[in-house]
């Protein structure tokens, strides 16, 4: 079987409501399972380093097929801004709110209503700020995979106070 | 119809490489690899001037009285590079790139095969046949 993948962008305002819920139920179910794996080994915290694994090789691999009709990076700035728009906008739906970067390798990406906790809780709610990092780690790993293919090499921390919103901190690693 | 098509790592060491005479193939393995010096200059010099060249396609690297070596990088600093017969001599530039965008789509579809490890060898079948298409086999 030959394996066809469209070529077409995501444009905004064509909802693709089925696509959209698929995702979201799949990471769902990987992150139950990544807990429940992790449960398993009676560890106090939380083992998250499998999901955010996933994420890497996903982004590495995702980034080669973003990035093709593009023309060629500058510089830094350049991509991270590119992960801001169009990576986020074709896997999120939306842009990234704020960038902040002090210009020596730390960049702060603000999403004010970010897709996978958008769902939980109401606006503003502290219910289930304890359980959110794990909605978080697969994306994590996504931003630091595809960064790595652009050849950034960083960590990335994910951040959350208040519910919907949320902040990834990218520090980019320099020998 | 291309000679010879190669694929080169991040590293510059060779991921992909396939002519159409094997028993030509070191010679060809030579051309590729002197080529990649030009590709890497064409793209320091990116990095300085920026704005005009920015295009994924780095055209013509050089040319023999027999071959002529085309370039393209992508965003994550693959190289393709093919070998062209210079006989050939209704060659347009933008069959060249068209030429490097199918490549670019087999690739892009290689490397998203969950079980291919990045950096290694690529020996998919689809990505294959794309070849083949290029060489007329």
């Amino acid at each position: 079987m030959k394996h066809q993948f469209t070529d077409i962008k995501p444009t905004s305002n064509t909802k693709a409501e089925a696509d959209e819920c698929l995702f979201e139920y799949l990471h769902g179910e990987i992150v139950n399972y990544v807990v429940s794996k992790s449960s398993d080994d009676n560890n106090k915290e939380e083992d998250l380093s499998r999901l955010e694994w996933m994420g890497f090789s996903v982004g590495y691999r995702i980034i080669e097929r973003l990035t093709r009709e593009w023309p060629r990076f500058k510089d830094e700035l350049d991509i991270i801004k590119f992960i801001c728009t169009d990576f986020w906008t074709s896997l999120y739906h939306k842009q990234i709110d704020n960038l902040r970067t002090n210009h020596h390798g730390v960049y702060v990406l603000h999403d004010h209503e970010f897709r996978l906790l958008a769902k939980i809780g109401k606006s503003g709610s502290k219910q289930y700020l304890k359980e959110s990092p794990r909605l978080l780690a697969f994306t994590c790993g996504l931003l630091r995979g595809s960064l790595a293919n652009l050849g950034i090499a960083c960590i990335v921390k994910a951040e959350v106070s208040a519910l919907p919103s949320c902040k990834f901190n990218v520090e980019v690693q320099r020998i | 119809m291309a000679v010879c098509v190669a694929v080169i790592g991040k590293d510059n060491s060779p991921k992909y490489i396939k002519c159409t005479d094997e028993t030509n193939a070191l010679q060809f393995h030579y051309k590729i690899h002197t080529s990649i010096d030009i590709v890497e200059e064409k793209l320091n010099i990116g990095n300085k001037t920026a704005a005009d060249v920015r295009e994924l396609f780095l055209g013509m690297l050089y040319s023999t009285e027999e071959y002529k070596i085309f370039g393209y990088a992508t965003n994550t600093k693959i190289k393709f590079i093919v070998v062209l017969q210079s006989s050939n001599a209704t060659l347009r530039d933008n069959e060249v790139r068209m030429m490097f965008r199918k490549l670019h789509i087999a690739y892009a579809n290689a490397v998203s095969d969950p079980f291919y490890i990045p950096g290694d060898q690529i020996k998919s079948k689809s990505f294959d046949s794309a070849v083949m298409d290029m060489m007329g086999l």
